[in-house]
């Protein structure tokens, strides 16, 4: 049972990591109407810088991280004004495959500078772990899944109640009506790349603290899909609801199994099952509205 | 999409049969002929008579395609050529959105291996019959297509590659598991009377040879597609992907041909998956991954969607593509500032950024891809000087 316990754990801590890797893009998808295939690119992109300022200039980890986050949001903007916004007004595939094909390129290109293999963070808490009702967890775990909190509540806080937050839920709700009201579109379209930019690195340099950084990480981006499928494309809390239930369902396949089944890579294909039922049954998810396109 | 008309003046369609040509004009349509006649010449000639490309008349004209690198690549344009046709006519013809087209790919080379292997099916029919397998796994996994469309079908298309993926390793029966299974070479098979026995005619075992084989395979499926976007079936593909409550109006079944054009793509890229199969001559799952998904994506963008020439184009494109990297980097690595590990070990990340950057810079600078640009050369010497 202490197998069980220790994985559902691990689910559940991944799993918010995977909530808050898919309200980037569902961020992302609700304001500019563009799917992300390049949101594991962010992660791995975000991790790699992080861990290159740290690396080079043996500066404090807080002052590294903000340095990345700054130049996350350029990047965010950078992509956003130079690749999508030509594609505004055009198909849906068109759209689809240029992020796929800046998938492929910033992958390729941070394989090539930063390597393939796996590197492990500079030390920032100490390595011993701690001890929670018989079970030894990771003080990064821990952490990782506080800062995922915090992130979700930054998120729930942001479009509450900043002026902000409101103007970017005025445009995914009509773009000509938020614009007739003075909101400009372009500089909201910027601000969800360059959120989603940002907090998809922060979830990167966690990732990278616990794991290591290697090129595994964009692999998250592909996962995410499953979690937002089942929480419904173009709902934040479905986003957050259905990584939840990703991390803890992977775990739990990974436990059956290594148990009963032995099959084999349940960890990886699991979700995919579970997401190909959920189009077939109820294509627009827990929590999403129900005007999507549908025959 | 304005296309400019290259047809003289005062040549109007004046039946359908006309407005359905393959080929709009007499001399493109024998043009094609005579390009493609002169492609089985040239590997012919040196397959009958041996030595005869030394020649010096042969080896001046001809001199740098009789290259065992240049026909491997042409080999590959045409079993990529095949399962990037089928992807257009699924996502260019239709408009539907397939990630999941490798998977098939590989369904088609592993499934003509293992009928060759396990009930001796001569290859030359296998082929085909792996085609059906994979048309079947295809309308399989097409038919969320039934009730989801755009974005919804990418992702279940994205899912359905990572599955298969994962069954290539698993179902081992079919694939022999992570050790992958060996395919035997194209033989046209013959029956020899006074033995009583099955014997073998001619055998496609050289590159030359094997060359001739897709070149004819790659034809035929070439035409089939080329007819089938004329026929009822082609037109009704057409008019889903325009605007698919119109076409159901006009009493087309919608659900009938979302998952048709499925099991069509599929049947394309199981042929082209058993021709690359017999080609290497051994299947391992580590080939069929998502990458190659989004290489054949990327052929039909680079090509131009909706058009069966794209197809072939794109193809070209994507397999002259790595070379030209190579020797790109090639020429860098040999100046002075140039010959660093950075640039000298990063070929295989280069190949991989190119085609990236391609897709994306295709897709921002000519959406309509070389299909269109290919017109537009054609217009302008037609229309030269006046070209307005």
């Amino acid at each position: 049972m202490d197998l069980f316990f220790q994985l559902l754990i691990n689910g559940i801590i991944v799993g918010t990591l995977y909530g808050v890797v898919a309200m980037c893009f569902v961020l992302i998808y609700k304001s500019t109407q563009v799917v992300n295939f390049a949101q594991g690119e962010f992660l791995l992109v975000g991790a790699w810088i992080c861990w290159s300022i740290l690396i080079a200039f043996e500066i404090p980890f807080v002052f590294g991280f903000l340095l990345t986050l700054a130049f996350m949001a350029a990047l965010g903007i950078f992509i956003q004004m130079v690749v999508l916004r030509p594609m505004i007004g055009e198909p849906i595939i068109s759209v689809i495959m240029v992020t796929i094909g800046l998938s492929i390129f910033m992958r390729a290109f941070s394989n090539w500078v930063f390597g393939q293999d796996t590197v492990g963070y500079p030390d920032v808490f100490g390595a011993s772990s701690i001890n929670i009702g018989g079970l030894q967890v990771q003080p990064a775990y821990i952490m990782s899944f506080v800062i995922s909190i915090i992130i979700m509540a930054g998120f729930f806080y942001f479009f509450r109640y900043s002026r902000h937050g409101l103007a970017m839920r005025a445009t995914a709700f009509n773009q000509q009506v938020a614009q007739s009201l003075g909101i400009s579109v372009k500089h909201v379209f910027a601000m969800a790349w360059a959120i989603s930019a940002m907090v998809s690195a922060l979830a990167g340099v966690v990732v990278g603290m616990v794991n290591g950084v290697s090129s595994a990480l964009s692999f998250i981006g592909i996962k995410v899909f499953p979690a937002v499928i089942l929480g419904g494309l173009d709902s934040i809390v479905g986003a957050v609801v259905g990584g939840l239930i990703v991390g803890v369902l992977e775990n739990m396949a990974e436990y059956v199994d290594g148990q009963f089944l032995y099959w084999g890579n349940m960890l990886t294909i699991a979700p995919f099952w579970v997401l190909i039922i959920i189009l077939v049954i109820k294509p627009y998810g827990l929590f999403g509205t129900k005007d999507i396109e549908r025959v | 999409m304005a296309t400019q008309s290259l047809r003289p003046c005062g040549d109007f369609r004046t039946t359908y049969r006309q407005d359905t040509a393959i080929f709009d004009t007499f001399n493109s349509r024998w043009a094609m002929i005579l390009f493609l006649a002169l492609l089985y010449v040239m590997v012919l000639v040196p397959i009958l008579a041996p030595g005869v490309e030394e020649t010096p008349v042969l080896s001046t004209l001809f001199g740098p395609f009789y290259n065992a690198q240049y026909l491997s690549l042409a080999i590959q344009a045409c079993y990529w050529g095949i399962a990037a046709l089928g992807l257009n006519i699924l996502v260019g013809f239709t408009g539907q959105i397939s990630l999941g087209h490798a998977a098939f790919f590989g369904i088609g080379a592993f499934g003509s291996a293992y009928l060759n292997n396990t009930y001796g099916i001569p290859v030359i029919l296998s082929i085909p019959l792996a085609g059906l397998i994979a048309a079947a796994v295809g309308l399989l996994f097409g038919s969320p297509a039934a009730r989801i469309k755009g974005l919804y079908l990418a992702i279940a298309t994205l899912a359905a590659q990572f599955i298969i993926e994962d069954l290539f390793i698993r179902v081992d029966w079919f694939t022999g598991g992570s050790y992958g299974s060996l395919a035997n070479t194209v033989e046209l098979p013959g029956y020899d009377f006074s033995a009583g026995e099955w014997v073998t005619l001619f055998a496609f075992d050289t590159d030359p040879k094997f060359f001739l084989f897709a070149l004819t395979v790659t034809i035929v499926m070439y035409v089939m597609a080329a007819n089938l976007m004329r026929s009822r079936d082609g037109r009704a593909f057409i008019a889903v992907r325009d605007h698919y409550l119109s076409a159901e109006v006009m009493g087309i079944n919608l659900t009938k041909y979302r998952i048709l054009s499925f099991g069509i793509s599929s049947f394309y890229a199981g042929i082209g998956g058993a021709l690359y199969g017999h080609y290497l001559g051994f299947v391992s799952a580590e080939g069929f991954t998502i990458l190659l998904s989004i290489q054949f994506l990327g052929i039909i963008i680079i090509g131009g969607l909706g058009s069966v020439m794209g197809a072939i184009l794109g193809t070209i494109f994507m397999v002259l593509l790595p070379e030209v990297m190579a020797g790109g980097v090639d020429i860098i690595a040999s100046t002075d500032w140039g010959n660093t590990p950075m640039i000298t070990n990063g070929l295989a990340f280069f190949k991989e950024m190119a085609i990236g950057a391609a897709i994306i810079l295709f897709l921002i600078f000519e959406p309509d891809g070389l299909a269109h640009r290919w017109r537009l050369i054609k217009a302008y010497w037609k229309l030269y000087p006046f070209s307005y």
